[in-house]
């Protein structure tokens, strides 16, 4: 059972890993625009400035 | 990048209709400087789909020095930066070019705060999952070991959960914390009252028991009540931030610029809020007032079709009085502000709106009154079981275990979720349909509408005319016949130049073309142009000096008369929208009393209510006389369903028990609306059932979370509840209150 010892932090890390990877996206605006996104894969010009 | 190919005005999928097109001037003040780039902030009114984003995007990004173009699809919100000379108002007009409505965005601590706030919620909802999902992990090994895990690594796994959750409940729940603490200081109760003494309760006694080794903790149960309930709170902070920023839009109007002239006669361009009465203002054709000012000099005609309801222009010269949100349509003209931006009609307006919204914020939503009956109810059960105990013969620790679990298990996860889930699948579904909504409450006041006043240019009709026949010498020409195209081709040569709305309707029809040079706009009267040395003019009967006896009456029509060659007549009708019969058949079948209130003239809003089957109908009425007849409806106990689109209906659309505004609606009029349609009258009957069945969903969402708590309580009371069982019917009702919103997915 001393595996545990090992796995649950290991465990935590990597859902904090997520944690920080989400809140960073929050932080950099990327839900902001729901829905325009979407569209603007679609869009053929690459070289637009973005 | 491919060059562009010149496309129709306004949104490629016709999800918006065009906005119409104004001189933009003014947009130099809202620039600031960021390093060595400018930037401006825009609001983008109208775009809807992929197409416009790609189409406003390109067409920015291709004037000369623009390093970025960026438009919010959700927001509307639009930031540009350039390096280089390229003048603001330049930008503004290409998007206005386009066939979008555009405002500088207006300094707004307001919409900045909501959407910090949204972001809170968003990463507090974020850091509850994450725990939610870990210590959910620790619980089920917990759940499952039973019997046989020993006690030292059950406690360890306690402890372990409790670190997770403390930290946590610190920062997710302190959005509850705060609000129930706001509450109780003002010395009443609010929702989060009972949140945060479940939580807290809950988490105090998870901690008691960990620290005596006992077998049951409840962390789980604290953070997912803290991640559920999150999910509620920011759905619901979403749909009001949209809310505020259409609001926002009469705020960015006041933001606009006026042209004032100094005592050397010099134009300046100034905020229109910086003006003040006695200034002198230069109002240039396409320009719209911002003030009520008086003509001193110039006579132009003037499009009042916003301010009284009237669809063509009237002629104004020196001594009469213009309203703010007027537009000049033909000569510039020289006036004195008589008042104030803030006194001017535009912001008497505004507080009309304020007082409409004040009124409907009184309004009682159901989610409101299912919490005034939930709250009491929970705390006396909780405590009657606690006390209940006690007098059996429990210990004070078991006997609070019982209330905490009592709290938990009837939290208001359900209750919470019922409204804002469905509240926010109606509006997505409408979304898709092409109707925005305002407010989430909005749903539960036009699910109950019996009564609807309609104004006429505009909401019944399209408010643009268009050209329907010809007439030379009193004999109809063909309209595709070769010798119609011709005239209608040099005619429309000289209207290009023209703002007049038929001028654009002859324009309209005629298609692309050249545009004469030398043509001259007189007010009142109409477009001279000297061609190859003759005098073409186009413009009413009398300036023309036509024979009176060929003119066809009725209806509003233009002359074009070539030298030596017989007048031409054009005549010009408003049409109905199309779709407005079905659309009114179907209201009028629900047993929908149906009703028009028009600034129009009485002869024009007669014949319209004479096509559309519609019995009662006011012309001639002024905004005061709007309000007057909502006043007079609502005393009659009515609930009345405004439809409008001008300045002159703004006040009655606040006032209404529920609104609507077209999408070429003036901004003010969407803001004081709850929702802003495009497309035809048909959005209206659609809005009504999806409302009505948003009703219906939200009434089941809460029965069903009053079903669930009819279970779960005597569960909770006789001592039951244990975490895994918590758990389980925290989730389960939910889910199940989100599953039945769903439903309002599937279309008829």
């Amino acid at each position: 059972m001393t595996i545990i010892v090992y796995l649950i932090p290991v465990a935590l890390g990597l859902g904090l890993l997520g944690l920080g990877a989400f809140i960073w996206s929050i932080r950099s605006g990327q839900f902001d625009d729901m829905q325009g996104p979407a569209y603007r894969i679609l869009d053929d010009d690459d070289d637009t400035p973005a | 990048m491919t060059a562009l190919t010149p496309t129709a005005p306004g949104c490629p999928s016709g999800l918006s209709p065009v906005t119409a097109r104004d001189t933009k001037t003014g947009y130099a003040g809202f620039v600031r400087d960021v390093g060595d780039e400018h930037a401006i902030d825009l609001v983008v009114r109208g775009a809807k789909c992929g197409g416009c984003l790609s189409k406003i995007e390109k067409s920015v990004s291709a004037l000369p020095g623009v390093t970025q173009a960026r438009l919010n699809l959700s927001s509307g919100q639009m930031r540009v930066r350039w390096t280089g000379p390229l003048a603001a108002d330049r930008i503004a007009q290409t998007i206005s070019d386009l066939g979008y409505g555009i405002a500088a965005q207006a300094a707004d601590t307001g919409a900045a705060d909501k959407a910090r706030e949204e972001r809170s919620l968003l990463i507090s909802m974020g850091v509850a999952g994450f725990a939610a999902a870990n210590i959910m992990l620790l619980s089920v090994s917990v759940w499952a070991g039973y019997g046989e895990m020993g006690e030292a690594t059950r406690q360890t796994l306690h402890a372990l959960s409790g670190v997770i959750a403390l930290p946590v409940l610190l920062f997710s729940g302190r959005h509850f914390f705060r609000s129930a603490w706001a509450a109780l200081r003002k010395g009443h109760a609010n929702m989060d009252v009972p949140i945060s003494l479940a939580l807290s309760l809950a988490f105090g006694v998870s901690v008691f028991e960990t620290l005596r080794g006992g077998e049951h903790a409840y962390f789980d149960a604290v953070v997912m009540l803290c991640f559920f309930l999150l999910i509620g709170r920011f759905l619901d902070a979403r749909l009001r931030r949209q809310a505020h920023a259409a609001a926002n839009a009469l705020a960015a109007m006041q933001t606009s610029a006026v042209t004032r002239l100094t005592d050397k006669g010099d134009a300046l361009s100034v905020a229109a809020r910086d003006v003040a009465a006695g200034d002198r203002i230069l109002l240039a054709p396409g320009e719209r007032a911002m003030v009520d000012m008086r003509i001193f000099d110039g006579v132009s005609d003037v499009d009042e079709s916003l301010v009284t309801g009237e669809s063509l222009p009237r002629t104004f010269s020196p001594g009469m009085t213009l309203h703010a949100g007027a537009i000049n349509v033909s000569a510039p003209l020289r006036g004195e502000a008589l008042k104030v931006v803030e006194e001017s009609l535009l912001s008497q307006i505004g507080e009309m709106l304020e007082a409409g919204e004040q009124r409907r914020s009184a309004y009682r939503r159901i989610a409101d009154r299912a919490v005034s009956i939930y709250v009491p109810f929970v705390h006396t059960t909780a405590a009657l079981a606690c006390l209940g105990w006690l007098l059996l013969g429990a210990s004070l620790p078991d006997a609070l275990m019982i209330a905490a679990a009592t709290l938990i298990i009837t939290c208001p996860c359900a209750l919470a979720l019922a409204a804002p889930v469905a509240q926010v699948v109606a509006a997505g579904r409408l979304f898709r349909k092409g109707v925005y909504l305002r407010s989430g409450d909005a749903f539960e006041r036009l699910a109950e509408i019996d009564h609807i006043v309609f104004d006429k240019t505009g909401t019944l009709t399209l408010g643009t005319p268009k050209l329907e026949s010809m007439t030379l010498t009193g004999q109809p020409v063909p309209l595709d016949s070769p010798d119609a195209k011709a005239m209608l081709a040099d005619a429309a040569s000289m209207a290009r130049v023209s703002h007049h709305p038929l001028s654009r309707a002859l324009v309209t029809t005629a298609g692309p073309g050249a545009a004469q040079e030398s043509v001259r706009e007189i007010a009142g009267c109409g477009l001279e142009a000297s061609v190859d040395g003759q005098t073409w003019r186009l413009g009413s009967a009398n300036w023309i000096g036509t024979d009176k006896a060929l003119a066809v009456a009725s209806g509003p029509s233009l002359w074009f008369a070539r030298a030596g060659a017989p007048a031409v007549q054009f005549r010009f009708v408003d049409n109905v929208q199309p779709g407005a019969a079905d659309a009114l058949n179907t209201l009028r079948a629900q047993g929908i009393e149906l009703e028009i209130v028009s600034g129009d003239q009485n002869s024009a809003v007669a014949s319209l209510a004479g096509t559309l089957g519609i019995a009662d109908w006011t012309g001639e009425a002024s905004p005061q006389a709007k309000v007057a007849r909502l006043e007079t409806l609502r005393n009659q106990n009515h609930r009345v369903l405004m439809v409008g689109d001008g300045l002159n209906d703004a006040g009655a659309l606040s006032l209404a028990h529920a609104s609507l505004a077209p999408g070429a609606a003036i901004d003010i009029s969407q803001s004081a609306s709850d929702a802003v349609y495009s497309g035809g009258l048909e959005a209206i009957p659609l809005i009504l059932r999806v409302a009505r069945k948003t009703r219906a969903i939200m009434r089941q969402n809460f029965a069903l979370a009053a079903a669930y708590n009819v279970i779960a309580v005597p569960i909770a009371v006789t001592g039951h509840v244990t975490p895994l069982v918590a758990a389980i019917a925290m989730s389960l009702s939910s889910i199940i209150v989100t599953l039945n919103a769903m439903r309002l997915q599937i279309e008829e």
